[in-house]
């Protein structure tokens, strides 16, 4: 097979005020014509790196420090503008993570299209308006014609990432370079949005270059995956090899560290099996009733019951709209029910205004842990007053020793080193933020931890070890959790029960074993069909299933 | 500390202009605190034989028309346009940058009404409103800082409250509710310290502005009335010699004026910079 695209020993420097920062160091790849390569690696790994070198898109503080990038057999690496224009587009194009902020807000998403089509072949607007339709046809966009006067906002995330798709293929390009395409949409979408992908490389002989965090999903659509740490590729080999027998310690510790169905949450970090935890008498802690939200005249959440005991862990999952962050926030108290009632401890805290609850004394009891540990974190308070704040304010605790021990004795349960209190978050790595986040919400003495995916923006790596954390927590502290995740897997190591909701209401409730086993619903069975995973064998099946269709 | 000081070196180096604007806005401090000791001649004191002498060894900036020494007036007159931008826009900044925040953060009725007096407020073209203001009030110093610091109002108000109101929904907002922090505190204590870096460029800007402001009043007539030294004011009576080629009278309090303007402006940009906590490493 020629190769269509060539990198040999790439090298590329970032200009910082600390002098340079070797990104690449040395990367070799290549991908053959209507081949798919998949680059795994966690965050700072040089992936997304090597893919802005190909397109030549580095920012200014970014140099090519050596080596060379061939396409076509064409030296491009210190290529001008004139060679690079036409091929941009219509002979390599790409696809870009947020697909929203990707496409120009104020401008329909068919003039888009037709701007790419007319930027390299000339053709008149009618036909670039009918080419338009028939591609956006081609990625499955019911309605098409009437799709053409939609502006970004009115669609939802994957339909943006299909006119994306839609705009990369315009021109027909050769190597089709996604850049994590499918972060940030739902389970079901990203299947879909994959599916169409390696349908469409297939059917039109492109070569793709898959960028991506999850393992699974590289598993499954890519006839070879290069692994990337510190800008470096340490493996490469076709996905069967590479996760059944990993050769290069890192790709072990990546493949361990990756939720599979039969994980848990020990084996993500290679550590002992614990106990399984004593039976405990039941003492209801947490029971909602018919608990709904309104916005305006939309249900956000609408007539959900559950309970919860001390010490359990109940899993909520569920897609985007499906209202769980809604219910986290209605049980941590930061909003108002429309109806329903949420008693805690027997006691009915529902009513209690969302305004005047941080005077209640069940403040203390019920904390929370977020998503997003960047910005969960107030950019102006160190890692120390982060944690210190709810004792300040909770406890009435005055600045002194006893505080300072307080704080200390937080981020030890929570494995942060005493030396990186004074830092402040952009100091910090995710996985330290992710600490504090979690220090900050057991500082306190909680009884109910109210967990809102806590580990999605988190590296696999980080995340096996947070998820580890918090398990231990829980079996130390006996916490009771409510657990809030899009990510199946996850849930199932780490809840006893599992709550399934869609659009507002409830689907499905049962012991996670059982459920995530056998299904009642059918949606719940949908959303554990979707999840990408590893057994090589069933993702040969479906690439072949998709290039047939 | 050092830590700080390190930073503030890195972002002067980057930013000399910065640096040259930071120099001479201390020059200015300087020359208001300490003007009348430094000052050659008593800013005030006639001496009519030496009338409408030009810049010489003895008086660099020449005499006017009573034989005041100009110099002496334009370093003395510092402190009074100094202290009126000063106080004026502290004011409009605590007032604006409160009452916007809590706006941003509320969001609601409040904010509805709020942005509907800033917009009535701005209709007005705002230099009008505040001879308007002064004249009404009555011709004293402490009435052209409250005009001044009216007419800036909307700005912070407008300002602070976009910045609160893309704040409001992140995950630091709400864990600080969680942490037993009522509404107003996480305003005060975690909102407002937030939009300071950004404040400062508006408040450096608007200090340029003030002293024009207070200034440009005073050229009127309004406020300040001779024979305090003042900018303005001198400008004003300059002008009347300004056709027999006295320009002395004229061109060096009004180059003070643009040499402050001047420096506010350029230091506001690296007085972000500096404050950002996210631009140190």
């Amino acid at each position: 097979m020629s190769r269509l695209l060539e990198i040999s020993d790439l090298r590329v420097e970032f200009a910082t005020r600390n002098g340079p920062v070797e990104a690449l160091k040395g990367v070799s790849l290549s991908v053959g014509v209507g081949e798919t390569l998949g680059i795994v690696g966690e965050s700072g790994s040089g992936k997304s790196v090597t893919a802005f070198c190909v397109m030549r898109l580095l920012d200014r503080a970014g140099r090519i420090a050596g080596g060379h990038i061939r396409f076509r057999g064409e030296d491009i690496t210190r290529a001008g503008r004139r060679v690079l224009a036409p091929l941009r587009g219509a002979a390599m194009s790409m696809i870009f993570q947020n697909p929203r902020a990707a496409l120009n807000p104020i401008r329909p998403v068919g003039l888009q299209i037709a701007d790419v089509l007319r930027a390299h072949e000339s053709i008149s607007a009618r036909e670039a308006r009918e080419r338009a339709v028939a591609l956006l046809e081609a990625v499955r966009i019911r309605d098409p014609v009437a799709r053409l006067a939609a502006y970004p906002h009115e669609l939802s995330g994957g339909m943006c990432q299909r006119v994306m798709i839609a705009m990369a293929i315009a021109c027909e390009p050769s190597l089709l370079i996604a850049d994590e395409p499918t972060t940030g949409l739902d389970v079901t979408t990203q299947k879909t949005v994959m599916d169409l992908l390696a349908e469409t490389t297939a059917r039109r002989g492109m070569a793709m270059l898959l960028i991506t965090h999850d393992l699974g999903l590289a598993a499954q659509y890519c006839g070879r995956i290069a692994v990337m740490e510190q800008g470096r590729v340490v493996e490469e080999a076709p996905p069967a090899r590479l996760f059944g027998t990993p050769g290069h310690a890192y790709t072990r510790r990546l493949v361990a560290a990756s939720p599979r169905r039969d994980s848990t949450v020990a084996s993500l970090v290679g550590a002992p099996e614990p106990q399984p935890m004593p039976l405990r008498p039941r003492q209801p802690l947490l029971e909602v009733r018919e608990l709904g939200k309104r916005f305006g005249t939309a249900a956000a959440v609408d007539g959900v019951s559950f309970h919860l005991d001390a010490g359990e862990s109940l899993g909520l999952v569920g897609e985007s709209g499906s209202g769980k962050s809604t219910i986290s926030r209605l049980v941590c108290r930061l909003l108002d029910p429309s109806e329903g009632s949420i008693r805690f401890d027997g006691e009915e805290i529902g009513a209690i205004p969302a305004g005047r609850f941080h005077r209640s004394p069940y403040r203390r009891a019920i904390q929370l842990v977020f998503q997003d540990h960047g910005e969960s974190l107030n950019p102006r308070f160190s890692a120390f007053d982060s944690i210190a704040d709810p004792l300040r304010r909770l406890l009435g605790l005055r600045d002194g020793a006893g505080l300072r021990a307080r704080v200390e004795e937080a981020a030890e349960r929570v494995g942060l080193p005493g030396d990186l209190l004074g830092r402040f978050p952009h100091q910090l790595s995710g996985g330290q933020k992710a600490r504090v986040g979690i220090a900050r919400a057991i500082a306190a003495g909680p009884r109910l931890l109210v967990l809102d995916e806590p580990t999605a923006a988190l590296d696999v790596s980080v995340q096996a070890v947070v998820l580890h954390l918090l398990d231990r927590l829980r079996r130390e502290s006996g916490l009771a959790y409510l657990f809030v995740s899009h990510d199946l897997n996850v849930v199932r190591m780490m809840c006893e029960r599992t709550i399934v909701l869609q659009t507002g209401k409830l689907v499905e409730e049962g012991r996670s074993e059982v459920l995530f086993a056998a299904p009642r619903a059918s949606y719940t069975a949908e959303l554990l069909a979707a999840i990408p995973h590893f057994a090589p064998e069933e993702g040969d099946a479906r690439a072949r299933a998709a290039v047939a269709g | 500390m050092s830590a700080t000081l390190r930073h503030v070196g890195w972002v002067l180096r980057g930013n000399p202009v910065t640096l040259l604007a930071g120099c001479g806005c201390g020059l200015m401090v300087l020359a208001a605190l300490l003007g009348p000791w430094i000052a050659p001649y008593d800013p005030v004191a006639s001496n009519v034989p030496l009338a409408l002498q030009p810049p010489s060894a003895a008086h660099w900036f020449g005499t006017d028309q009573l034989g005041r020494d100009v110099f002496s007036r334009v370093l003395v007159a510092a402190r009074l346009d100094l202290a009126i931008a000063a106080s004026a826009v502290s004011l409009s900044f605590l007032i604006g940058a409160t009452v916007g925040s809590f706006c941003g953060y509320a969001g609601g009725r409040l904010d509805a009404w709020v942005g509907r007096f800033v917009d009535v407020l701005m209709a007005f073209p705002l230099f009008v409103l505040a001879m308007a203001m002064v004249a009404a009030l009555g011709n004293r110093v402490e009435n052209i800082i409250y005009a001044t610091a009216i007419i800036n109002l909307p700005f912070y108000i407008r300002f602070s409250r976009a910045e609160v109101n893309i704040r409001r929904n992140l995950g630091w907002v709400e864990a600080a509710r969680a942490s037993g922090n009522s509404h107003v505190e996480v305003v005060l204590r975690f909102l407002l310290p937030n939009v300071l870096p950004a404040m400062a460029v508006q408040i450096s800007l608007n200090l340029g502005w003030a002293i024009l402001n207070a200034a440009g009043l005073s050229f009127l007539g309004l406020g300040v009335r001779p024979p305090t030294p003042e900018w303005g004011i001198m400008v004003a009576e300059g002008a009347r010699f300004i056709t027999t080629g006295k320009w002395w009278l004229v061109a060096c309090p009004g180059a003070a004026l643009m040499f402050a303007v001047l420096c506010f402006n350029l230091l506001g940009d690296g007085l972000r910079d500096i404050l950002d906590p996210r631009m140190r490493t």
